[in-house]
């Protein structure tokens, strides 16, 4: 028993370790070009904004539209902190700072709403978001209003990304197996059921909402610091329906299905930007034929892991004959 | 040693009084039946002890290691980590997961690792969830669905649904189980495993059990004492040979099959 995980955990580090090493051969040897880093930098804020609004709405059943609000706290204060302090440290303590602050707001905003459900939970959610767009409007002296930020410093680079993408993947699927996660998961499948087994549904909820806010802000803050210009109107009710697209595209409950679809869809857009019409039609097009062959996304809620592929080697290896 | 006392327990909808001054008394290891016709009030009172409702009025009292402990207003989740476990009359399994987690995620309220040693997966994670795995599987063998445990519990046989219901709820390790009508829906073969059960897992587990049931022949089989209710009041309580031939239940379950069973 003790072999096999640790010959699990070896395989999964040097999946990792070889993803890592992989592209960033392809951006030493200019392959990713500049052009293709800025799709790149899209895809992994987008697999971080997307995997951990699962979070919330695929694992734990709580369905949001706020999750680009959360996103703006995390860029505007790492936008705000790295202007005044332009270094690495500004930079690190910046993605922290956005990330506490949103997961703060996440907290503020999760406790009274979270009596809401469904329908309803998702248009206070979208309010929440609205409002905090508004506020970033109308702090002029700070955010510099409808015009927003620009020449914030660049730190994001590809191990940075890494850095963040690989640790919130982690993170949000060590939780996921764990008891925490599992109560999360139970508040998705019957809330009642989930109460009466002794689950604290109101707790989990809101941690559900603190978690998936932080990353949020995570994600926000690689965002001003690597496209360097911020404004509010980027954080809108849109940006919201964006990320909800990717996790329902992947599967609602499957974080390899969120990551498949972040990195499916922003192909899709990078190949065809050239011709933006058709891209828009295609980008439609996808989601409407996926939506009707399988409404339950890519992967419904499998998860693609390392053990798979193993079980695939070794029906290679023995044949038919083997089970 | 007294474990639970319900006073006057009363509980309204708008106008419609579901519940009303209601007193029940358990002593610890008892098994006991609450029966009534249809409407009674019966799952109404499992909803009160579990706080899905809050009374009207009236005061519910458990007592656990000499102290008593009120379970008026207490939220549900509370009231389980208090040792009081339920399973429900329309079946609420977690369906779209499998045996094994259903059962996992009920022993959630004596887990001790905080989040972080869940977010790292530290060593005293590891070490529980291995415990939490083995007490699982333990519980599923006593239901003989250990070797159904990965699959979904919808995909489950409609008896086997109830079985695991019971396996959840005795996953929060309680004090005192409620059972609502746990034989509903079985076959008499079904019905007379589920009566062995029941009373085999109140000895092995030590266990106090308030029991809903229709089936007439498992509550005289089994229980000691039997509270009736119609209409939300309490019209006799006593042992099965006296609610046999209680005339007011006889009334109350006109028709139906009372002093033969
Ligand atoms: N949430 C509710 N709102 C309004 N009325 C309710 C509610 N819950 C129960 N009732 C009513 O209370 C009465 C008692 O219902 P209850 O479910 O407790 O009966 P029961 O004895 O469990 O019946 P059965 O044997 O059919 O399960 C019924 O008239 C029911 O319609
Ligand atoms: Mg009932």
């Amino acid at each position: 028993m003790r072999g096999i995980l640790n010959k699990q955990l070896t395989q999964r580090i040097i999946f990792m370790l070889l993803a890592y090493a992989i592209v960033q051969l392809l951006v030493s040897t200019n392959i990713i070009n500049a052009y293709l880093q800025a799709t790149l930098v899209t895809i992994c804020i987008n697999i971080i904004l997307a995997v951990s609004l699962n979070l919330i709405t695929g694992f734990t059943g709580q369905f949001s539209l706020g999750h680009a609000g959360f996103m703006s706290i995390g860029a505007y204060t790492c936008a705000l902190i790295t202007m005044r302090v332009p270094t690495i440290a500004g930079f690190l303590a910046g993605v922290l700072m956005g990330a506490v602050m949103a997961a703060l707001v996440g907290f503020l905003v999760g406790l009274p709403t979270l009596r809401l459900r469904g329908d309803y939970l998702a248009i206070a959610t979208l309010g929440m978001s609205e409002i905090i767009r508004i506020v970033f409007i109308n702090l002029d002296s700070i955010t510099n209003g409808a015009a927003g930020l620009n020449d914030i410093p660049r730190f994001v680079n590809w191990p940075w990304l890494y850095v963040f993408v690989a640790g919130t993947i982690l993170l949000i699927r060590n939780l996921l197996k764990s008891s925490h996660g599992r109560a999360c998961i139970a508040i998705r499948e019957d809330e009642i059921a989930a109460e009466a087994m002794g689950i604290n549904t109101t707790k989990y909820k809101v941690l559900a909402f603190i978690i998936g806010a932080f990353c949020a802000g995570i994600a926000g803050a690689l965002y001003s610091s690597y496209f360097y210009y911020i404004k509010p109107d980027l954080f809108g009710f849109l940006k919201s329906v964006d990320i909800l697209v990717i996790v329902v595209l992947g599967g609602l409950g499957s974080i390899s299905g969120s990551v498949l679809a972040a990195v499916l869809l922003a192909v899709v857009s990078t190949y065809f930007q050239s011709f933006p019409e058709i891209r828009m039609i295609l980008y439609a097009l996808i989601l409407v034929i996926i939506m009707i062959f399988r409404p339950q996304g890519l992967l419904g809620s499998k998860e693609i892991s390392i053990s798979m592929f193993n079980r695939m080697g070794k029906l290679f290896a023995f044949g038919k004959g083997e089970k | 040693m007294q474990l639970l006392a319900i006073e006057k327990l009363t509980k309204s909808f708008g106008g419609l009084t579901a519940v009303l001054n209601v007193n029940i008394e358990l002593q610890q290891g008892e098994l006991i039946g609450l029966i009534g016709p249809n409407g009674a009030g019966k799952t109404t009172v499992f909803n009160l002890l579990t706080g899905v409702y809050v009374p009207t009025s009236g005061n519910i009292t458990f007592c656990k290691d000499d102290s008593k402990i009120s379970l008026h207003g207490l939220r549900p989740h509370k009231i389980c980590k208090e040792g009081v476990a339920r399973t429900f009359q329309n079946i609420r399994l977690f369906r779209d997961l499998t045996v094994f987690d259903n059962v996992r995620i009920a022993m959630h309220k004596n887990v001790k690792y905080g989040l972080l040693a869940s977010l790292l997966h530290s060593p005293s994670y590891r070490r529980e969830e291995k415990t939490i795995a083995d007490a699982s599987m333990e519980l599923l063998k006593i239901f003989n669905l250990d070797e159904k445990k990965d699959e979904y519990a919808k995909n489950l046989p409609y008896g086997e649904q109830r079985h695991l219901e019971i396996a959840r709820a005795l996953a929060t390790n309680p004090e005192l189980l409620l059972l609502d009508e746990p034989a509903a829906g079985m076959n008499p073969a079904e019905t007379a495993q589920l009566t062995e059960l029941i009373k085999w897992i109140r000895e092995k587990f030590n266990l106090t059990i308030l029991l809903i049931e229709h089936d007439m022949s498992v509550v005289m089989k089994i229980c000691e004492r039997i509270y009736v209710l119609d209409y939300g009041i309490l019209i006799a309580e006593g042992t099965p040979d006296e609610i046999r031939s209680n005339p007011r239940v006889i009334e109350a379950y006109l028709g139906e099959d009372v002093s033969n069973a």
